[in-house]
């Protein structure tokens, strides 16, 4: 056995692709697990089909899943990858143009048959040209793995099955990751023959990189330089849903979570509902407006509730969040935001239910609206949310996407007494005799919550035009406008309970690139690199969209340009424009695909130049 | 419990400070002074009184109760009972719905509330109308009724909520008259002392765009011919003096029977009610009793047992808890693989 070299270097992107039904997802989750565990910087990006099992072999059916590790800091799962592994031709179609001039692409040759190929849509070989453009390395996959699994009471299929972890064996040794995390999951998983299997085809895909001749070298990647602390690998779905428990936790109110299934914010549910055991109740509602219904309903009783959709479901609910503005509950509404419109590509991301979060209910129905940037924000995001909600009795929208909803990050576990903690409260039977059950908190102008089971506060609450104060019903001109004024000014007034806008970089300048959402790791990343090219910029990122923070408009002025990427058609640059009559360019991108740094780049570079 | 200690309440304790605002003559005054009057008798306190309405006129009544009340969206009144009844079990939940509101736009909402069977009421108004929105015809409109906007007759098929509600397993099912004070309050009190779902239809009068659609067995004099009371355990018949008739069963379907005032009816083999009878056939046969060939059934149809959702609900939270130990937050964001940073 020749002893192989070892490259040091500081930051890799592969990507494993395959069949829907190949377990990529899984791979690049272990993958990335173990990569956290030896201490690089990550990020990743699922990228998978609608379909459960689109026809094997077809472009249809192609699921990827992509990561991206550094010894550096690093914001983005990278344009483009160093390494690809694509099980079939059409993975490899797929995905092969993603791939960085020269980098490398592992196949499974033996999946390379003629009807494979035509399936793929390929209608001659394409290696031979692939050879002079990438580092194309073919391995017999399929038998490799057959014959590491031998002597197993496995189905042939079953068997087949295990390959994709031969695979996550060759990468961890090339990569020099470790395997233990991996081999602890699989144990906690299988038993018998399946986790044996598992088990030996993992090690053989590791022994196969030492002892080949294809791969002559490896590689180590420094752990990058992270603040102290402990640390864990999420998704942004696990946070939304980690945050919806801690919410309960922290404000003293276990949680009612009202939601129908939906892709991509099941997984929210399904979380969530894994842990009754901090008092959490879920309810998979008959459709999207029952899920609001009896979100709603629970916060009259008197829980902390939610609920989460995705777009076409959350436009459902629109009517019932509606209500819940007119009678002023506390509730938090999250839309897991993908590409549209109508079913459009449920998978894939998008920010285009921005304005429909802020005006998408009939008339003048003002909700504060808010948006994580990165997975981890997710939670913390979910927490204010809720604290808005109690604080101004007012639904909030929380808006996130597809790809914050699948992307990991590694995330600094916070410390739970560093997290706001505020028990909610109730008006009591105490304050009965002058109750009124629309009187205002004069800094909030909140009114009480007031819950069924507390004697001498009965009262009825409706969608009818109310009186302030009483609630009695009033059709009167002058009412009704007093009524829209006052909730205007109610959600407007969170503005004082915010933070102000924060300006990475210098305070005023020739270009300040606004965003806000999931975009922020693609815009920090195409900032640092114009900033190691000399270029001066400056960025914000939004978390508050409705109302913005009040020092926003100040904050703009100081730039000369200002840059607005979204993943839709220029809706934060509408806002940003009629509010504060200010020269926003907007950059918009609807592929259903998160922007590539190099976008954001030279559209900073663009602008910048075009000045000189 | 402090229901006991609590002063004991009458009626006005219920009427809450509000005009009532329904058209003169209409069924609706009659149930809300029936509902009010049967409150006090049921041993809740008042603040764990909820009432949930949807959208149109029966809808309004949540304003008229002295007790906690939440008028919300068209159709959705079951959805957000459902919410309020699974955060607080120990409230009692009374939904107020109509034909349009429950049956059409609402129908789903009706349907997977009474699968779930939460230990709630629903009070379907039944006027075969839409009263609030000017007089279309409702989803139990009859085919060929013309209204504004069925001008030509409509060519819908009318649903019967009994049988709807039959259909989706409900465990209680009752149908009661809106003007039949006695008959209405000992409805409520079954429907409030069954545990699960109880679904009441109270056929209900509209003076404006419906009038007389149920005065047969509104009226006095013609109800005895053309209702059918239900008791449990009591035979099938219907009729007055001289003019007896009951129900029988052949070959499957329901049949009328003329009876001598001395005939003992269940040696005739007329049907004795049975509404604890598990297999919903026989409430279902019941249910499609109608006129004119037919008395129309009132009274409780149906009274079973099954689980109900909120207690099972509960019970997963409690067995969990005892299970897992009480959670612990920061246990949960260290679960799994986490790595430490020096």
């Amino acid at each position: 056995m020749t002893t192989k070299s070892v490259l040091k270097i500081d930051d890799v992107a592969i990507r494993f692709a395959g069949d829907s039904g190949d377990g990529m997802q899984l791979t690049g989750t272990k993958f990335t697990d173990e990569t956290a565990l030896a201490g690089n910087d990550l990020s990743t990006y699922p990228d998978f089909p609608a379909e459960i099992r689109a026809p094997a072999g077809t472009m249809a059916g192609v699921s990827g899943y992509q990561i991206h590790f550094s010894s550096k800091d690093i914001h983005t799962p990278a344009d483009k990858v160093d390494l690809l592994v694509a099980f079939n031709p059409a993975a490899l179609r797929a995905n092969v143009e993603d791939v960085r001039s020269q980098g490398m692409v592992i196949i499974n040759g033996e999946a390379f048959t003629k009807k494979a190929l035509v399936r793929a849509g390929y209608s001659e070989d394409p290696l031979p040209d692939l050879t002079t453009r990438f580092n194309l390395v073919e391995i017999p996959l399929t038998s490799l793995n057959r014959e590491a699994l031998q002597g197993l009471a496995l189905s042939q299929r079953e068997v087949d099955r295990c390959k994709n972890f031969f695979a996550l064996g060759l990468l961890c040794w090339l990569y020099q990751r470790p395997m233990e995390a991996t081999e602890r999951w699989l144990k906690g998983k299988f038993k018998d023959d399946v986790l044996e299997g598992n088990l030996r085809t993992l090690r053989a895909g590791h022994a196969f990189g030492e002892t080949t001749e294809l791969f002559p070298t490896h590689y180590t990647i420094p752990s990058a330089k992270i603040e102290a602390g402990t640390y864990r690998n999420i998704t942004g779905n696990t946070a939304l849903a980690w945050g919806i428990v801690a919410a309960g936790e922290q404000m003293n109110n276990p949680v009612f979570l009202g939601a129908y299934p939906i892709t991509p914010a099941s997984e929210v549910l399904h979380e969530v509902a894994r842990h009754r055991n901090f008092g959490v109740k879920t309810f998979q509602a008959e459709d999207e407006i029952a899920a609001a219904s009896a979100t709603i309903g629970a916060a009259f009783a008197g829980q902390l509730a939610v609920t989460i959709s995705s777009g076409p479901g959350f436009i459902l609910k629109q009517e019932a969040i509606g209500l819940a503005v007119m009678v002023e509950l506390p509730l938090v509404a999250i839309n897991v935001q993908r590409a549209g419109p109508a079913t459009g590509s449920p998978t894939k991301t998008e920010q285009g239910d921005l304005l429909a979060a802020i005006f998408g209910r009939h008339s003048q129905s003002p909700v504060p609206v808010l948006a994580p940037a990165s997975p981890g924000d997710c939670f913390h995001t979910i927490l204010e949310a809720f604290k808005l909600a109690v604080d101004f009795m007012t639904p909030v929208v929380v808006l996130s996407d597809g790809y914050l909803a699948n992307s990991a990050e590694p995330w600094q576990i916070p410390d739970i007494d560093s997290l706001p903690r505020k028990p909610v409260s109730f008006a009591k039977a105490e304050d009965a005799e002058n109750f009124q059950p629309y009187s205002r908190n004069s800094e909030t102008l909140a009114r009480p919550w007031a819950i069924p089971g507390t004697p001498g506060l009965e009262h009825r609450i409706g969608g009818l035009t109310k009186e302030d104060i009483s609630g009695n019903i009033v059709y009167g001109p002058e009412n009704h406008q007093h009524m829209v004024d006052l909730r205007a000014e109610k959600i407007a007034r969170i503005a004082n309970a915010i933070p102000p806008a924060e300006v990475e970089g210098p305070h005023s300048g020739e270009l300040l690139v606004i965003g806000w959402g999931g975009t922020r790791g693609a815009i920090t990343a195409a900032i640092e690199e114009a900033r190691e090219n000399g270029q001066e910029v400056s960025q914000v990122h939004l978390r508050h969209l409705n109302p913005f923070p009040s020092n926003l408009g100040e904050v703009l002025n100081r730039f000369d340009n200002i840059l607005c990427p979204e993943l839709n058609e220029g809706q934060l640059s509408m806002l940003l424009r009629s509010r504060y009559l200010v020269d926003v360019q907007p950059f918009s991108k609807i592929a259903g695909q998160p922007f590539k740094v190099s976008e954001i780049f030279e559209r900073i570079d663009a602008i910048l130049n075009q000045k000189d | 419990m402090a229901a006991e200690a609590a002063p004991k309440l009458n009626r006005k304790d219920f009427v809450a400070d509000q005009d009532v605002r329904w058209c003169p003559g209409c069924g609706d005054y009659s149930i809300l002074a029936n509902v009010q009057r049967v409150m006090p008798e049921l041993g809740v306190p008042r603040e764990n009184i909820v009432f949930i309405s949807g959208i149109g006129c029966s809808s309004r009544f949540p304003y008229y109760m002295n007790t906690y009340g939440f008028h919300t969206i068209h159709g959705r009144a079951p959805a957000f009972a459902t919410g309020a009844k699974a955060a607080n079990p120990d409230l009692s939940v009374w939904v107020v719905t109509g034909d349009g509101d429950g049956l059409s736009i609402g129908g789903n909402h009706l349907l997977h509330t009474i699968r779930r069977n939460l230990d709630i009421q629903i009070l379907l108004f039944n006027n075969r109308v839409y009263g609030l929105t000017k007089g279309q015809y409702s989803p139990t409109s009859e085919l060929g009724m013309r209204t504004k906007s069925s001008p030509h007759g409509s060519i819908d098929h009318p649903i019967d909520p009994i049988s709807f509600a039959l259909g989706c397993g409900a465990t209680f099912v009752a149908r009661t008259i809106d003007v039949d004070a006695p008959h209405l309050q000992q409805v409520l009190r079954r429907a409030h002392q069954h545990k699960g779902t109880s679904f009441v239809e109270i056929l209900q009068n509209c003076p404006v765009f419906n009038d007389g659609v149920f005065s047969e067995v509104e009226d006095r004099k013609t109800r005895s011919e053309s209702a059918l009371v239900l008791e449990q355990g009591k035979p099938l018949t219907f009729g007055s003096a001289g003019r007896l008739k009951g129900i029988v069963m052949q070959n499957g379907l329901p049949q009328i029977i003329e009876l001598a005032d001395d005939d003992d009816p269940v040696e005739r083999g007329v049907v004795v009610h049975d509404e604890r009878q598990e297999m919903r056939s026989y409430a279902s046969a019941l249910a499609t009793l109608k006129r004119p060939d037919f008395p129309v059934p009132v009274g409780v149809i149906r009274e079973v047992e099954k689980p109900c959702y909120e207690e099972m609900l509960v019970g997963q939270v409690n067995a969990a808890t005892e299970q897992n130990g009480r959670g612990d937050l920061k246990d949960l964001l260290n679960s799994g693989d986490t790595w430490e940073v020096s």
